[in-house]
């Protein structure tokens, strides 16, 4: 993180800014603790916690043994007894390991106690590919934790949500899941100094536009920018819509922009078959089909495991030149 | 059944009181078998005839503050525990008025108001919850010991090693008690467990244990004050297994063929009720007129859950979607 002469903006990292926001809220709440695979000694593994266990020592920033269900429980179990953990789960596929704990107790306490009991957890994780970590590193599965109810699940895909969208989940009395995507990690750009909370139950529109809706989330958004940057100086004017909560989803800000726009494209790094993008085409199909003028198009992973090679890697998950074609298929352009 | 100065506390009207807790949950999930056959309870029903002795041993030496995870397996701990015979009851016939609202049913009792955390029904799925809850007393200080219940099933699963480890790694205060029953379902523990002695299992996570006779109340009781104590002086965890037997069906829909009859029938001679009983009367510690009044009690604390849970009310359909998440303030 360093200043830079503009008064009031800083230049960081996403890195910087989920670490930022880590910091605040263990600062403002004594309740709140990390614990995780290498998130003390280490400084995680992506680097996100560096430097907080010299400055929270280790009761509340923990190191744990490779024990992601067990952990994970844990993390519930305190924030059933009234601290507000957070957890980290070192990539997505890891959190299979926990997925036990995550389903069949985070999510299910509250209803199966008839109210009396909820889990104030959120924990966080690495998403996505890119870093040609092959297979069992590389998946987006956040669209497989977004069917479940009883937990939100959110994706925060610029500085500002990853400063600001910690510590809103940390208020809320249901677990929160929050999807890292791996290549952002590394982007820069400039927030306010004083950025802080932001709300995680509305999309947002990244780029107005008006000649189709790109929906998309995390670290596709900026692929998805990318394409309406060349879809527009082939005079195609591309509204993104940035999801930021999967679940719930903001049906609302979905149907006015498709209202508008007419056509849709979805953007999903998950597998396409039952994917997190075949939901949003339906729910359009149920809310705005009569809006529509065009088929809805969706750019989503090629169905096979991530490949290791670099080539192949990048051919799996969407790109901006596939996220260009379908938009251009969806308006009848070639 | 011995007596020994691990006993103190054995007067006779506290040894009234383990055999009347007993009984109570023996009449109790006598009704709930007559009643799951008459249709009233559904889904999977799970007894603990043969096994009372562990909860009535191990829960009442608890403070109120303490915490308790259990089982699937539940309705002896909830009842001991406090949780009213007539909101477990009317939970098990999901009636709104059960101690779950009737979302639970029999595996998912739950009671906020005496700590006690379900009824959970992924096998050793409760004890990184165990794990989480000791964490949080241990971080703020509270003196408050979790006691998590599980079976010997669990002991195959990789939660029941990592929250044994977790446990003993960040010196939490849980007592592990495992209700060694032989079998996992329907499967004996020599199928399933290259080391059949559970309480040795605890030794690799240096978490001192011992095992204890599952069907003599009185030793359980006396092995819960020891582990009890020992996790509330030291902060640490404690491994208790009880060598116990489950005398009916895993569930009412086993058919029992894993195990032949004759053996049932000598465990039958071993139960925890039978045995105590006999042994107060052997040394003229309870009349008959003292039986005939618990019986009589528990036989009217019955009838009234019967009653209560008959009286409940089906949640309306408009509110299914309710408690999927926290319901804020309008």
């Amino acid at each position: 993180m360093t200043a830079t002469a503009q008064p009031g903006i800083i230049e960081l990292t996403y890195r910087d800014a989920v670490r930022e926001a880590i910091r605040d809220a263990l600062r403002r709440d004594d309740r709140t603790f990390l614990m995780g695979e290498d998130v003390a000694s280490y400084g995680g593994c992506y680097a996100v916690s560096k430097g907080l266990l010299a400055e929270f020592g280790p009761a509340r920033i923990r190191d744990t043994p490779l024990s992601e269900s067990g952990f994970t429980g844990a993390g519930i179990g305190a924030a059933m007894a009234g601290m507000r953990p957070i957890v980290e789960l070192m990539t997505v596929n890891f959190s299979l390991l926990a997925l036990d704990q995550i389903l069949n107790t985070a999510a299910t306490v509250r209803h199966m106690s008839g109210n009396q009991f909820g889990v104030p957890l959120v924990i966080r994780m690495a998403t996505g590919a890119g870093r040609q970590l092959a297979a069992q590193h590389s998946h987006s599965l956040e669209g497989w934790y977004a069917h479940i109810p009883g937990i939100k699940v959110l994706a925060p895909a610029t500085l500002a949500d990853a400063r600001g969208m910690l510590w809103t989940a940390l208020q809320e009395p249901d677990p929160v899941l929050i999807f890292e995507n791996v290549m952002l990690y590394n982007m820069t750009g400039q927030i306010a100094a004083d950025a802080g909370p932001v709300d995680i139950d509305k999309a947002a529109v990244r780029r107005s536009g008006r000649d189709i809706s790109l929906i998309t989330y995390g670290g596709s958004l900026w692929k998805t920018m990318e394409a309406a940057t060349m879809l527009a100086a082939e005079k195609i004017d591309a509204e993104v819509i940035d999801l930021r909560s999967l679940r719930p989803l903001d049906d609302a800000t979905i149907m006015t922009s498709v209202t508008k726009t007419r056509r849709a494209v979805i953007v999903d790094e998950g597998w396409r078959s039952g994917s997190l993008a075949a939901e949003i085409g339906m729910r359009i199909v149920e809310q705005a089909f009569w809006e529509l003028d065009a088929p809805i198009g969706r750019v989503c992973s090629e169905e096979v495991p991530i490949p290791y090679p670099s080539h192949l890697e990048n051919a799996a998950i969407p790109q901006a030149p596939r996220i260009v074609a379908a938009a251009k298929a969806a308006l009848g352009r070639s | 059944m011995s007596t020994n100065l691990d006993k103190p506390r054995l007067s006779r009207p506290h040894a009234l009181e383990l055999l009347k807790q007993m009984i109570r949950i023996r009449r109790f999930e006598d009704k709930c078998a007559e009643l799951y056959t008459q249709e009233k309870i559904r889904g999977f029903m799970h007894l603990y005839d043969g096994e009372e002795a562990v909860a009535v041993g191990v829960i009442p030496v608890l403070m109120p503050r303490d915490r308790i995870v259990a089982t699937y397996r539940e309705h002896g701990h909830a009842l001991v525990r406090g949780v009213p015979m007539t909101t477990v009851l009317a939970e098990m016939y999901g009636k709104q008025e059960g101690c779950s609202h009737g979302r639970g049913g029999s595996m998912h009792l739950f009671d906020r108001s005496t700590n006690f955390y379900g009824g959970n029904a992924i096998v050793g799925g409760g004890l990184p919850l165990s794990v989480g809850l000791a964490l949080a007393d241990h971080m703020r200080g509270n003196d408050a010991v979790t006691v998590c219940f599980f079976g010997d099933g669990a002991v195959a699963e990789g939660e029941f090693h990592e929250s044994l480890n977790l446990a003993a790694l960040w010196k939490l205060p849980v007592l592990f008690v495992c209700e060694n029953n032989l079998y996992g379902m329907g499967t004996a523990l020599a199928i399933s467990e290259s080391e059949t002695d559970i309480e040795r299992k605890a030794a690799c996570y240096r978490i001192a244990s011992e095992a204890v006779d599952g069907m003599d109340v009185v030793a359980i009781e006396a092995a819960a004050r020891r582990a009890v104590h020992a996790v509330r002086e030291t902060g640490a965890p404690y491994f208790l297994e009880c060598r116990t037997y489950r005398l009916r069906a895993h569930s009412m829909f086993d058919a029992q063929l894993y195990r032949d009859k004759a053996e049932v029938e000598a465990w039958r001679h071993k139960e925890p009720i039978v045995r105590f009983q006999g042994w107060l009367e052997a040394n003229h510690m309870i009349h008959p007129d003292e039986l005939a009044r618990i019986d009589a009690e528990i036989a009217a604390e019955v009838d009234a859950a019967v009653a209560f849970a008959e009286a409940g009310t089906w949640e309306p359909v408009e509110q299914l979607t309710r408690f999927t998440y926290a319901e804020r303030a309008a």
